[in-house]
């Protein structure tokens, strides 16, 4: 008698990990910088994931999704490697992540070999999406970002600039970008470049009071923003009539409020500001705060829920299936993101949505980036001019 | 130009205080110590942390910032860096680059790797007008402070019987120690005061330079820079040459940006291929 209730028992066992067993899994291997300077990145990234997932449930399509996260410490040849082990040992279906340029591009030969889309949630250089037609991205360029502002300047009687950008690819991206749009409508532009390990800003500075334009737009990477911040009115710039504009990297909802009053005024443009006023946002805002201890969402963030929207929206679409597919059924795709319309560019697999012109004030005792004027449906510009 | 002589003289005060504990402990206890900029961490975050969480005021935060990191010093010479003194340099530089990995990664983990933000009291924000120049509230409190340091030091190492007996154990720590002098108690209590600075300047930096767990790594240069021109057996050396390092960085980044970044190695080698031991110390 207990020899058969044991026999029942496996038997039972045996069924039950059978049917686990058919019903696959889809994994995702996202790849992010959780250590190291760029783990501010890494942290919304994955918040923002793990959000998503917690809402929407972890089967698409009757497959249960698996993440795999793993840390490259913003090191290119690590992603390049976590990614090679993920696809070869973790037979993973997509890939996601990547914090910086450097960590997107390392592992896009591996993603064309292996069909296995790469889904770009932060690295923000507008050639990324070229290195593999296996790469789709749902963050943002920075030319896209940043020619607005050009445009927004010339526009509101701005003629003379004074740029000033953290010597480094992106930088120099925006730098570019926005000397090109600006010249191109009549202004006047002096270039300024600060090396990327630079403790102090006030010779810089100096040289932009000196120079006596009528704004300095400003591209530094977001950690050294609140200190170039603080020097900028410390000398006086702001009183002296100087506007400050720039890409959205310099007031991240990250760390803006920790910046002060010295962020007041700002004029940023960008795709995703913590105070975008939606429906959509503001449940996105209030369900991230909750989950993450009061952390505000960046655009960091909103890169990663959309990343892993259209993960989950492409597999309904395939029913579960992954590779070309996979890949050919995020092209074209659009819907409504906490910061807006968006959709994908069929042609050239990045995000084509809104730039928001923004200006830093204080809400409810609060810094946030509150947008006052809209371009609608921008397409990454470098990319587009390459087109015609 | 007064203006960007008045930013290098502020910048290069802030790079004694944060550098002067290493000339104490490199120069006068002959012990590479490249974990010096842990120990100014250690004193920016106390004063991050106490203003940001509890809400202490800056100034109040400051005596904080020097004693914190200075027990720390302490502890650890007394625990670990005094099995150190008679190896060579190469088992001290391992094992201090050692202690600034650690330092490094246990910030990272305790406090997160974004930059801490501090909020400075109204009264030092902003910048004034003295005779057509234009001179920042803060920059001025940090040339006065510093001003105060180098004077107290000097004195203290010239004139006080504690500082001919730290000459004395460092010179020959034998015959000190025969003369009964306490060379241990000597060596920990300038470790700790070391330390003690170290934490002050990263306490005092943290508005200019910015504070994030890589801040040992980021100026171990900057220390290393000063305390090589400047030579390593008086206090006044090393002075001298962060102001010299200060406004040439300044004024270099300003006149000639492109290269502006350049400007403090350059000055660095030719320092050192016109005078190998230093800018301020005689021949041996």
């Amino acid at each position: 008698m207990r020899r058969r209730t044991f026999l029942g028992a496996v038997a039972l066992t045996l069924a039950l990990s059978g049917a686990a067993l058919a019903q696959e899994t889809v994994k995702i291997g996202l790849i992010l910088p959780m250590t190291g300077p760029f783990a501010s990145t890494g942290r919304q990234i994955e918040a923002a994931v793990k959000l998503y997932m917690q809402q929407q449930g972890d089967t698409v399509a009757g497959k249960k999704i698996q993440l795999i996260v793993k840390d490259d410490t913003g090191v290119a040849d690590v992603t390049k490697r976590l990614a090679q082990e993920l696809i070869v040992n973790d037979k993973i279906s997509v890939l996601a992540g990547f914090g910086l340029t450097p960590l997107a591009l390392a592992p896009a030969p591996l993603a064309t070999q292996a069909k296995v889309p790469a889904v770009v949630m932060a690295a923000a250089t507008a050639t990324t999406t070229e290195a593999s037609p296996f790469i789709v991205r749902t963050s943002f360029t920075l030319p896209q970002a940043t020619v607005p502002m050009a445009d927004w300047a010339s526009q509101n009687g701005i003629k003379k600039v004074v740029t000033l950008v953290s010597d480094y690819g992106p930088g120099i991206d925006a730098e570019k970008a926005f000397t090109g749009a600006f010249t191109g409508k009549g202004g006047q532009v002096e270039n300024l470049r600060v090396p990327l390990a630079n403790p102090d800003f006030s010779p810089f500075l100096q040289k932009v009071a000196d120079a006596k334009p009528d704004a300095l737009f400003v591209f530094v990477p977001s950690g050294i923003g609140a200190q170039f911040m603080k020097q900028f009115v410390e000398r006086g710039l702001d009183k002296s009539g100087v506007k400050l504009i720039g890409p959205g990297d310099v007031t991240d909802d990250d760390i803006l409020n920790g910046m002060g009053d010295v962020a007041l005024g700002a004029i940023t443009t960008q795709h995703y500001s913590t105070a975008h006023d939606s429906p959509e946002n503001k449940a996105f805002v209030e369900a991230f705060k909750k989950a993450n201890n009061n952390m505000r969402p960046n655009f960091m963030a909103v890169g990663g829920y959309d990343g892993m929207h259209l993960i989950y929206e492409g597999l309904k679409k395939t029913n579960g299936q992954g590779g070309q597919a996979l890949i050919d059924a995020m092209k074209g795709m659009s819907w409504t993101s906490p910061r807006g319309p968006v959709s994908i560019d069929p042609q050239t697999r990045d995000i084509i949505q809104n730039i928001y012109v923004r200006k830093v004030e204080r809400r409810d005792g609060e810094l946030y980036n509150v947008e006052f004027a809209t371009i609608p449906n921008v397409k990454d510009p470098v990319k587009a001019t390459k087109a015609n | 130009m007064l203006t960007i002589l008045f930013d290098g003289i502020a910048y290069g005060m802030l790079l004694f205080v944060l550098a002067c504990g290493l000339a104490v402990t490199l120069g006068l206890m002959n012990f590479v110590n490249l974990a010096h900029g842990a120990f100014a961490m250690a004193g920016g975050y106390v004063t991050a942390v106490l203003m940001n969480r509890i809400g202490v005021p800056f100034l109040a935060t400051l005596p904080l910032a020097f004693i914190v990191p200075a027990i720390l010093g302490l502890v650890l010479e007394r625990t670990l860096y005094k099995r150190l003194y008679s190896r060579s340099h190469l088992d001290q530089v391992l094992f201090s680059i050692g202690l600034v990995f650690m330092a490094v990664a246990a910030v990272d983990y305790s406090f997160g790797s974004q930059q801490q933000l501090i909020q400075l009291p109204t009264w030092l924000q902003g910048r004034i007008d003295i005779l057509g120049v234009q001179v920042g509230l803060y920059r001025s409190f940090i040339i006065v402070i510093c001003g105060a340091l180098v004077v107290a030091l000097q004195l203290i190492l010239t004139k006080t019987r504690f500082g001919s007996r730290l000459r004395a154990a460092v010179d020959d720590p034998r015959v000190a120690r025969g003369l009964g002098i306490n060379v241990s108690l000597i060596f920990a209590t300038t470790f700790a005061f070391g330390s003690g600075l170290a934490g002050l300047g990263g306490a005092l930096g943290a508005e200019i330079l910015g504070l994030d767990p890589t801040f040992p790594l980021k100026f171990m240069i900057y220390f290393l820079i000063v305390v090589t021109v400047g030579g390593t057996t008086s206090i006044t050396g090393p002075f001298l040459a962060s102001l010299l390092l200060g406004i040439a960085d300044v004024a270099g980044k300003y006149y000639v940006p492109s290269v502006g970044a350049f400007v403090i190695y350059t000055l660095m080698i030719v320092v050192l291929v016109l005078r190998p031991q230093g800018l301020f110390e005689r021949a041996r």
